[in-house]
């Protein structure tokens, strides 16, 4: 059987498994839950940024201008491409995610 | 086409994993790897199309759309349009036959959008793929997946519509199809075509410039955009939205996203324009049932996930 680990989002509280293997996105949708934001969930559009306070992870492939190298360090990475070694402490903010600055974005077409 | 630009013939796309990509590409929508070149491109088609290749993948850290090229009827024509951008003020770079291979040369510009476009007028003419020139059948097998027909559009996101519809329209001879209205008159969506189709091309009012929305291909009948649907969930594909309708071009239509995020379309029907044909206005306040004509309400994702 999978391991099976404990992702908990800080800034909403919630908090859901995740199988090895599986994304933190990909658990956290199955659970119904929506404390991060769903995009692409293929590590390009940025969307799911969040900051993985504690805990060891895996990431696959990210797109670049999301991740630069300064961001990696800090550990803002896409959930999408999350994949967790041991139980984590997330964070997704509103702001942090991008969601904020996109939104204004296109106020041209609200 | 009153200036002499035919139609979409190709888009590059980048992708995370260059692999990953050629199994979606192929294995699910169902498109014919051609060749691949030196530097890693893969060159794809969908089956219908006359010429060797329209999808161009390349691996890069960012995904999203490189350029999208037009073909033009001959070489006199992109010597004339050339001309044409460059007196508008439009700055064109040449690119050389066979830096995409089988392909003649190629004169890239870019709009104010923030996009790269390309004209070209010759690429190698290999034929449907698996018909015959002369009494074909109606449909070739040994298609995978959704046996998508061809690729058919473009949608891009970024700023500055009115001086890209400029260049469009007055330069290259493209016709307003479709287009969105906000309550000032300001454009904030246009359709643009050199065919019979609603969209050849389309772009979507966004401050950040350069954006890719989707790359969009042909599928004949509502029960084919069913089946792609069936697909995507027996993958486990990305899905955005659909099956639905769009207000806008009326086509039926899914959403999904490749395995680097870049968003795909497959649609079928939709509405036709002629050249006399008023555009057609949708209110920038009823937007959601321009996009979605079932929901009549928007997803966020689709106006702000974009590579
Ligand atoms: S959802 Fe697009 S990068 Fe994660």
């Amino acid at each position: 059987m999978a391991q099976i680990y404990r992702i908990t989002e800080q800034y909403s509280g919630e908090s859901f498994e995740c199988e090895a293997g599986q994304s933190v996105l990909k658990a956290m949708e199955q659970r119904g839950m929506k404390c991060v934001p769903v995009g692409c969930r293929g590590g390009g559009c940025g969307y799911c940024k969040i900051q993985v306070l504690a805990g060891e992870f895996e990431c696959g492939k990210m797109s670049k201008v999301h991740v630069p190298p300064e961001a990696l360090e800090k550990k803002e990475v896409l959930a999408c491409r999350v994949y967790p070694l041991t139980d984590l402490t997330i964070e997704c903010r509103p702001s942090q995610s991008g969601l904020a600055s996109k939104q204004t974005k296109t106020t041209a077409l609200r | 086409m009153k200036k002499g630009v035919m139609r979409p013939g190709h888009v590059q796309i980048r992708v995370l994993d260059i692999d990953e990509a050629v199994k979606h590409y192929t294995d699910l929508m169902g498109l014919i790897e051609t060749d691949r070149d030196d530097e890693g491109r893969v060159y794809l088609k969908a089956w219908s199309e006359v010429d060797k290749f329209s999808v161009v993948l390349r691996e890069a850290d960012e995904p999203g759309c490189d350029f999208m090229g037009f073909k033009v009827v001959d070489e006199a024509t992109l010597v004339q349009l050339q001309k044409d951008l460059v007196a508008f003020g439009v700055d064109v770079e040449q690119i050389p036959e066979g830096d995409l291979k089988d392909c003649g040369r190629r004169v890239r510009f870019s709009v104010p959008s923030g996009h790269a476009f390309e004209l070209y007028a010759d690429k190698l003419y290999t034929g449907k793929w698996g018909v015959t020139e002369v009494n074909p059948e109606a449909w070739p097998r040994g298609l995978e997946g959704m046996k998508a027909v061809r690729f058919d559009h473009c949608l891009f996101y970024g700023p500055e519509l009115a001086a890209t519809y400029d260049i469009f329209v007055n330069v290259l001879g493209f016709h307003l199809a479709e287009q969105v209205l906000d309550p000032e008159g300001t454009r904030v969506a246009q359709f643009l075509t050199v065919s019979m189709k609603e969209h050849d091309i389309a772009f979507i009012h966004h401050e950040e410039p350069g954006k890719f929305h989707h790359a969009s291909f042909f599928l004949e009948t509502w029960e084919d955009v069913l089946r792609a649907a069936d697909l995507i969930s027996m993958t486990d594909t990305s899905i955005d939205i659909g099956p639905t309708r769009h207000g806008l071009t009326h086509g039926k239509t899914i959403y999904f996203f490749d395995p680097s995020g870049n968003r795909n379309e497959v649609f079928c029907g939709g509405d036709y324009t002629y050249p006399d044909h008023k555009p057609i206005t949708w209110k920038a306040e009823d937007l959601g049932k321009a996009i979605f004509y079932h929901d009549r309400v928007l997803n966020e994702r689709f106006l702000t996930v974009l590579t």
